[in-house]
């Protein structure tokens, strides 16, 4: 099985007509995807792709019976697309936009609270279940179909790594990019909990990088629910440059998170197997379900 | 985006919160004439982007207009070195003279936003300088979250103001302040905003002595007037060139030239690097809307490095950024600079094979690798003159 989406999965493009979403659209048709729906306000009632295009999402959900969406709205009307699709109660809206303003961020935020809606993003590269659904941007000619979930922030380390594990023999139930945003819908833990429930996923690879909190929620996590499946983390950014700072040290150390070295030790301790470089994720993933098989 | 204190100050002064009067100034003569305009004593202070400049002497008081064309003359010029700043320092090239306030009492009062639970987090405490060494360990700060209109739940910034200690009029000032702060942080797109000290001076008013504002870049098309903000000379030219063209860069010690598409892969490829024993010249994470001409500007910038002696290639060609896209931009950027490097490549992904038959065309010496870590340590070998 896969998660977020499925053989059933019904997908709806809004900012569909743009070149980016043309491309993109095109490619998750190809790729087999069941695109139903465009949206882009005041082209309505034109098809595009042979795909039927409205002018709300409402008016698409209705006609097409859309169960998830694709944004490549530019920046400026990103957060009302997000918004728009939320307020249609579409299960699943993957946000492909970068340059979100964060404030912009925490408005949608705060329609999602309570919502029956699943925000991947922004800055995302999408989701993918290799051979079944596509939705995003992400390469897909290394990916196969298979037991391993992954999820992580960062969109052509995640392409290397699915290759990684495509060559180990390990194939993918499905990848999500919770993107690279401050401010975003899921994140590690929300995949983990999927992840955990979804009987055909037998392991879990969560490609981390400095800065932000995902790592050390995954870890608290997982130190109180329990690791139900091997989980292996790769954490990016142990040379990085330091960041030019303006503020307070203290102000900021208290409220960025730890660096790489604290990142992979809270994981550490919650029994996630750390990828010691970036190319050694498929490897430790294959070495890791071959100890436990044994 | 980082304004300076005098921009910061500016701008808070159209949302109710006062500053010393203050007159910038980029010679000693000027800043000699400023303070003989403001009168009495004041301070004269280094307009960098770094913080801890106290501690550095960056900012001192003169009790006279000689006195302050005397420091003005000091600090002009000079690169100031700052707990913050790295061991380079930032160059001073304008100082603010500001009227000096008898401070009553120091509060520390920042804002910024709080990405775990999207909200705003306010921390207060006892401010002054040494504010950094008592928050990195936790020490003496209050938090405060409110959402994008203000306070969650009604009381909650009295509730505050009480915590840090004050009450009466005090504590109405502040709280006063708190809000206006706020609503210049959802006006101004802030990312940060931190007034350290703010202080009751003689008369009972509340005075920010030092900001800091940090904008959203994200936001900044709906804010052209901010945008003008932004001080060419002193952001590093070379990122801000780098940004125009789509493409994260940061300057680096070492000698490997790198050229990556995607942030996490940038990352990933400077710990291969330097696992491998090398030092890398410089970060690179080429955006997916760059086209090619924009990442010919990028690896331009990398070309113009002197000490690069090898480049590492390593791209991931995904979906809307195509392998042969960047290949092109390389291709171009060697052609305009003129300079031959050996290269190192490693390139796969969407169009992996027009872009190898592009890199046939370049006629540099080139190693082609189908894994990034032997693609990395061959890149190491060759600037350590070992292959």
């Amino acid at each position: 099985m896969t998660i977020l989406v499925d053989q059933n999965t019904r997908v709806l493009c809004q900012g569909m007509t743009g070149w980016a979403g043309t491309y993109h659209t095109y490619r998750m048709i190809q790729y087999g995807t069941n695109v139903v729906a465009g949206v882009t306000p005041g082209k309505g009632g034109k098809p595009h792709l042979d795909v039927p295009v409205f002018n709300t999402v409402k008016e698409a959900v209705a006609e097409t019976k859309a169960n998830a969406s694709c944004i490549f709205v530019p920046p400026a009307n990103a957060a009302a697309a997000m918004i728009e699709a939320i307020e249609a109660e579409l299960p699943l809206v993957v946000v492909v936009t970068e340059r979100v303003p964060v404030l912009d961020m925490m408005r949608v935020r705060e329609v999602l609270k309570g919502s029956k809606t699943k925000l991947v993003g922004p800055n995302s590269q999408g989701v993918l279940a290799p051979e079944i659904c596509q939705i995003g941007v992400m390469a897909t000619d290394r990916s196969k179909k298979g037991g391993i979930g992954v999820a992580s922030r960062s969109a052509s380390l995640t392409s290397e790594i699915v290759a990684q594990l495509t060559a180990h023999g390990l194939g993918q139930s499905t990848t999500v990019g919770i993107g690279g945003d401050a401010v975003h819908g899921i994140g590690f833990v929300d995949c983990l909990e999927l992840f955990f429930a979804d009987p055909e996923t037998k392991g879990v690879v969560l490609i981390g990088e400095i800065g932000g909190n995902e790592e050390e929620s995954a870890a608290d996590y997982l130190k109180k629910a329990g690791l139900k499946k091997p989980v292996v983390a790769l954490v990016a950014g142990k040379y990085a440059p330091p960041a030019r700072r303006m503020g307070h040290a203290g102000t900021l150390t208290m409220h960025a998170s730890g660096n790489a070295e604290a990142k992979m030790t809270t994981l550490k301790e919650a029994g996630v197997v750390i990828a010691s470089s970036a190319h050694l994720v498929g490897e430790t993933m294959s070495e890791l379900l071959a100890k436990r098989a044994a | 985006m980082d304004l300076h204190e005098f921009k910061a100050k500016r701008l808070l002064s159209g949302y109710g919160i006062a500053s010393p009067e203050g007159r910038v100034a980029v010679t000693a003569d000027e800043a000699a004439g400023a303070a003989k305009e403001l009168g009495g004593a004041v301070y004269v202070k280094a307009q960098i982007h770094a913080g801890d400049r106290a501690k550095a002497g960056g900012v001192k008081k003169a009790e006279s207009p000689a006195e302050a064309r005397k420091i003005a003359d000091e600090l002009l010029g000079k690169k100031l070195v700052t707990p913050q700043t790295g061991p380079a320092g930032h160059a001073v090239k304008r100082v603010l003279i500001e009227s000096a306030v008898r401070a009553q009492k120091e509060i520390y009062l920042s804002m910024m936003v709080d990405a775990l639970d999207a909200s705003i987090v306010v921390l207060g405490g006892k401010g002054g300088s040494g504010i950094e060494d008592r928050a990195a360990h936790g020490k003496g700060l209050e938090s405060l979250h409110l959402g994008l209109n203000g306070e969650r739940k009604a009381g909650d910034i009295a509730g505050f103001c009480k915590r840090l200690g004050f009450t009466g009029a005090e504590a109405e000032k502040l709280a006063a302040t708190v809000k206006n702060m706020h609503r210049a942080f959802i006006e101004l797109d802030a990312s940060l905003i931190e007034i350290n000290p703010l202080v009751f001076n003689e008369k009972g008013e509340m005075v920010a002595l030092d900001a800091k504002i940090v904008l959203d870049d994200n936001a900044l098309f709906r804010h052209p007037d901010l945008a003008g903000l932004r001080e060419e000379d002193e952001v590093d030219a070379i990122e801000l060139k780098a940004q125009q063209h789509q493409i994260n860069f940061m300057q680096m010690d070492g000698n490997i030239g790198i050229v990556v598409n995607g942030a996490g892969l940038g990352l990933a490829t400077l710990d291969m690097v330097r696992a491998a024993g090398g030092e890398p010249a410089n970060f690179m994470d080429i955006r997916t809307t760059a086209r090619s001409l924009d990442i010919a500007q990028g690896i331009g910038l990398v070309l113009d490095n002197p000490k690069v002696k090898v480049i590492l290639v390593n791209v991931y060609g995904g979906g809307m950024q195509p392998c042969d896209t960047i290949i092109e931009g390389l291709g171009i950027a060697f052609r305009r600079k003129g300079r031959i490097l050996p290269l190192v490549l490693r390139v796969t992904g969407n169009n992996e094979d027009i872009a190898r038959v592009r890199i046939e065309s370049f006629g540099l010496p080139k190693t082609q690798s189908t894994d990034m870590w032997q693609a990395a340590t061959r890149a190491v070998a060759i600037a350590q003159g070992r292959a």
